[in-house]
């Protein structure tokens, strides 16, 4: 039966989830968004807090847990599980900010990864591993097939070499999942992806970032020099097997697409809200019944955005619903993430605009988001990445068909 | 023939529940004649109501005799539905109903949508099919003779979005009856529903329409030029509204006039009650709608015209329920653009290759697609919330605002993306082009 409302039963977990944006996350936001690079020590004991909400059942902390689908057997009837959990708890986080719960222990895009794609063994042996997403090199992003990396058979071990940027967590986790080739002359099908433990020798975390927003979030480049990691760090198959296996590297961003549209949904709200009491202080109240054009232009303005906001925030929770009912949701992933992250963009910087000088002053966080939410439209797949794959599905075109 | 109600007096009395109502909607179907029908009847012929005929003016058509039922019964209504799971399946009743509706949309609608446009009128054996259907029924409850058990606005959505994607003029044409039938079930007294309802649940459904739009710039519906005034045991009725769905032939109106000054209220007016003209007003689309204007003057009415208890709350209900019904046409006539444009583009070659094979033809295909099924999810979400008996006005708002905005967008790129050939007529782009312009400028007209 048709109904867009998520159960009562996370109520109460979406609840906690917004105490703890609100009482913890949203009050350290401008303290390091200032002292970028600072370690948030105060993310210590709210990573405590996140993994009991994590083990309270209902929860899945901050989404890291990734995307399992049909593991747990039971076919009957509809869900609204894990991967809605996620996202709902992701949107409260993001409410309160964006780039402290980029930088939350264990609750890395690794981790992601990990999750989605690791064997039970690497599951078991990665369990309380903060881990960050090493994709990204100097001369390749969205094209992550050219990446240069590579991974070479020695013995027992691989041996990996190259240099990786854009490392969100880079510094502080405690491992990377990489992506290498384990033969440059084999194209796409030859990349894998690898776990490497901080201290591994070889591995070097290079330099962080100064950076537009997120700068609670840490961003490193990493090298590789002749960095040895055992095989069974590789996670997947490791035979080169033409195109599956990349799709299946790629797969990972089909599980970590909604969650970057979930922090687009809660930043975006965060810049609605504020702005609300805003004009309600200035004596404009947005009405949804009258027609936009005889209320005043912020007022129209207004509601625009949360028209558009609306449009987004069910596109997260359809791709979330049909990866908690066993369904493939690359399509509707991609769609989600290309119309929150564009929506989240545009109303933080028209959140500002309404504002005018308030809004564009550090006295208030409308212009820590209008810098934050760029970020969105960008990392785990573009903009325009997301409308190539959104095309390919609708338009069922191959990617030599549509480059 | 309607079908058998259940014994209120046995020993046991069943209540049809919505699995009941689907099954008598098949059944329905089933005895009729239009799957029989389908694409095979010519359409009858029947005076059209041509563009070339704009300031022609006619009498309102002549009524049935609606005879008035005093009653003391209480009216009957719809309960509200409850889920407490996010879910888009449909369920298994939707199914079915709007697996129907969608083959009538494809088989009958389609086909005859670009002829019905050009005549300015959708042919009296669509119509006639579309009744058969039981559209009039879905929103009815069943104490009063319809289908209903629940109150279903998805179910309405659905079949609105379904309709839609075959021709949006033709599908107003068709669910404008069903739009009065829904507003007596939900605010008509005993006495009114005894006496419209029975013509709208039988085998000869009037033609009637929800009047609500007036013509001039800046239209807020919340403040009507349309004026009752108290009159001795009645009301005196003046006004012009516009965009009045197949107001020619409607025996039966719901109009929406400000009363006495103290805001809007929706009354009944039956077509021959004298000083009702009606001046067909063809527009830019919607045409196999018939749209045209009503003015009203001096028209009188008894007391029991006024519909509902002329609360803010029950007008505001009536606007909110009329726009969710365009955005559900919106949704559906979207669709039909990205339906048509995705073999277009994929065909069509330039430069050597299929020009979907280039970025910007093939991102314009998928921002329709991100922003349809955006606008889709909300309108769900609206109407689920409306059946659930939630509040749903902010839902309403947003639904409308992106409906109006990206619907619009959707509309211009489908002419967009087939270049020339979608400036004629030769592909129905430039229909839906002309249709998906209604949306954000109509109110009323329908009622889900």
């Amino acid at each position: 039966m048709i109904n867009l409302e998520p159960t009562k039963k996370m109520w109460a977990f979406v609840n906690q989830a917004h105490q703890v944006a609100a009482e913890f996350v949203r009050p350290l936001s401008r303290k390091y968004d200032l002292a970028e690079h600072a370690y948030p020590k105060e993310l210590d004991m709210l990573a405590s807090i996140v993994d009991g909400l994590g083990e309270s059942g209902q929860g899945q902390g901050a989404g890291a847990k990734g995307v399992r689908r049909g593991d747990n057997g039971d076919d009957s009837g509809i869900r609204n599980g894990s991967n809605m959990a996620s996202v709902l708890s992701i949107m409260e986080m993001c409410w309160g900010d964006v780039g402290l719960l980029l930088s939350m222990p264990r609750q890395g895009l690794g981790n992601s990864a990990i999750a989605s794609v690791a064997d039970d063994e690497q599951l078991e042996r990665l369990d309380g591993v903060w881990a960050g997403m090493a994709i990204t090199e100097p001369g390749c992003g969205s094209d992550s097939a050219a990446i240069q990396t590579t991974a070479e058979v020695d013995g027992d071990d691989y041996v990996i070499n190259g240099e990786k940027i854009f490392v969100t967590a880079g510094d502080r986790c405690d491992a990377v999942v990489v992506w290498a080739s384990l033969d440059r002359s084999k194209g796409r099908a030859a990349i894998k992806s690898f776990v490497v433990e901080k201290g591994t020798p070889g591995m070097r975390v290079e330099r962080l970032d100064h950076k537009l927003g997120i700068r609670a979030s840490d961003t490193a480049t990493i090298v590789f020099d002749n960095c040895r990691v055992p095989r069974a760090n590789l996670l997947g198959s490791p035979e080169v097997e033409g195109d599956q296996g990349f799709a299946g590297v790629m797969q990972t961003f089909d599980n970590t697409r909604p969650l970057v549209a979930a922090m687009a949904v809660g930043c975006g709200r965060a810049a609605l809200e504020v702005t609300r009491d805003m004009l309600h202080d200035a004596g404009v109240e947005p009405d949804y019944d009258r027609p936009p054009h005889l209320q005043l232009g912020a007022a129209a303005t207004y509601l625009a955005m949360e028209a558009d906001w609306e449009a987004a925030y069910l596109l997260t929770l359809e791709a979330a619903w049909i990866a908690d009912n066993g369904k493939p949701n690359s399509l509707q992933a991609s769609m989600a993430k290309a119309k929150a992250a564009r929506t989240a963009n545009d109303v933080t910087l028209r959140c500002v605009e309404l504002a005018g000088s308030v809004g564009y002053s550090e006295h208030e966080l409308l212009e820590k988001w209008a810098r934050d939410s760029k970020i969105l439209d960008i990392f785990e797949g573009t903009q325009q990445i997301q409308q190539l794959i959104t095309a390919r599905r609708l338009l069922d075109l191959s990617s030599t068909e549509l480059r | 023939m309607p079908s058998p109600r259940p014994s209120q007096r046995g020993v046991a009395t069943y209540r049809r529940h919505l699995m009941g109502g689907a099954l008598a909607v098949l059944n329905k179907i089933a005895q009729s004649r239009v799957i029989d029908r389908f694409g095979i009847r010519k359409p009858t012929e029947r005076v059209v109501f041509e563009a070339t005929k704009t300031g022609f003016r006619t009498v309102g058509a002549v009524s049935r005799r609606f005879t008035r039922k005093p009653s003391s019964a209480a009216p009957a209504r719809l309960h509200n539905r409850t889920n407490d799971l996010f879910d888009l399946t449909p369920t298994d009743d939707q199914e079915m109903i709007v697996g129907v509706v969608r083959e009538f949309a494809r088989d009958v609608v389609r086909p005859g949508a670009e002829k019905a446009d050009a005549s300015c009128a959708t042919p009296d054996d669509v119509l006639e099919q579309a009744q058969e259907l039981g559209l009039t029924l879905l929103e009815v409850p069943e104490d009063a003779g319809g289908l209903g058990a629940e109150r279903s606005m998805t179910t309405a959505v659905l079949v609105a979005e379904a309709l839609a994607h075959g021709d949006m003029g033709t599908a107003v044409a068709c669910l404008s009856p069903a739009s009065v039938a829904t507003a007596l079930s939900l605010w008509g007294d005993g006495p009114q529903q005894q006496t419209y309802l029975p013509s709208f649940t039988g085998s000869e459904i009037p033609a009637a329409a929800l009047a609500v739009a007036e013509p001039r710039p800046l239209f807020d519906p919340f403040r009507l030029e349309t004026r009752a005034v108290r009159h001795d045991d009645g009301y005196v009725l003046n006004g012009t509204k516009s965009m009045v769905v197949r107001a020619a032939d409607a025996e039966l109106f719901v109009i929406a006039a400000d009363l006495d000054g103290s805001g809007p209220a929706l009354f009944l007016v039956e077509s021959d009650g004298g000083g009702l003209e009606v001046e067909a007003d063809p527009s830019m689309g919607l045409r196999a709608a018939s749209l045209a204007r009503v003015i009203c003057t001096d028209v009188r009415l008894a007391r029991h015209a006024l519909l509902g208890d002329a609360r803010p709350e029950t007008y505001a209900e009536c606007i909110r329920l009329g726009r969710l019904g365009w955005c559900a046409l919106a949704v559906g006539t979207g669709q039909a653009v990205l339906d048509y444009v995705i073999p277009y583009v994929k065909e069509r070659q330039a430069f050597g290759e299929p020009i979907a094979h280039r970025q910007s033809v093939a991102f314009m295909v998928a921002n329709i697609g991100i922003e349809l099924e955006g606008m889709r999810l909300a309108t769900y979400r609206a109407a689920a919330r409306a059946e659930q008996g939630k509040d749903y006005a902010r839902e309403v708002g947003l639904a409308r605002r992106l409906c109006t905005e990206h619907g619009m967008r959707i509309g211009t790129d489908g002419v967009q993306l087939l270049g020339g050939h979608g400036f004629v007529k030769e592909h129905p782009v430039e229909r839906w082009y002309r249709d998906l312009r209604a949306i954000g400028v109509m109110e009323g007209g329908l009622l889900v």
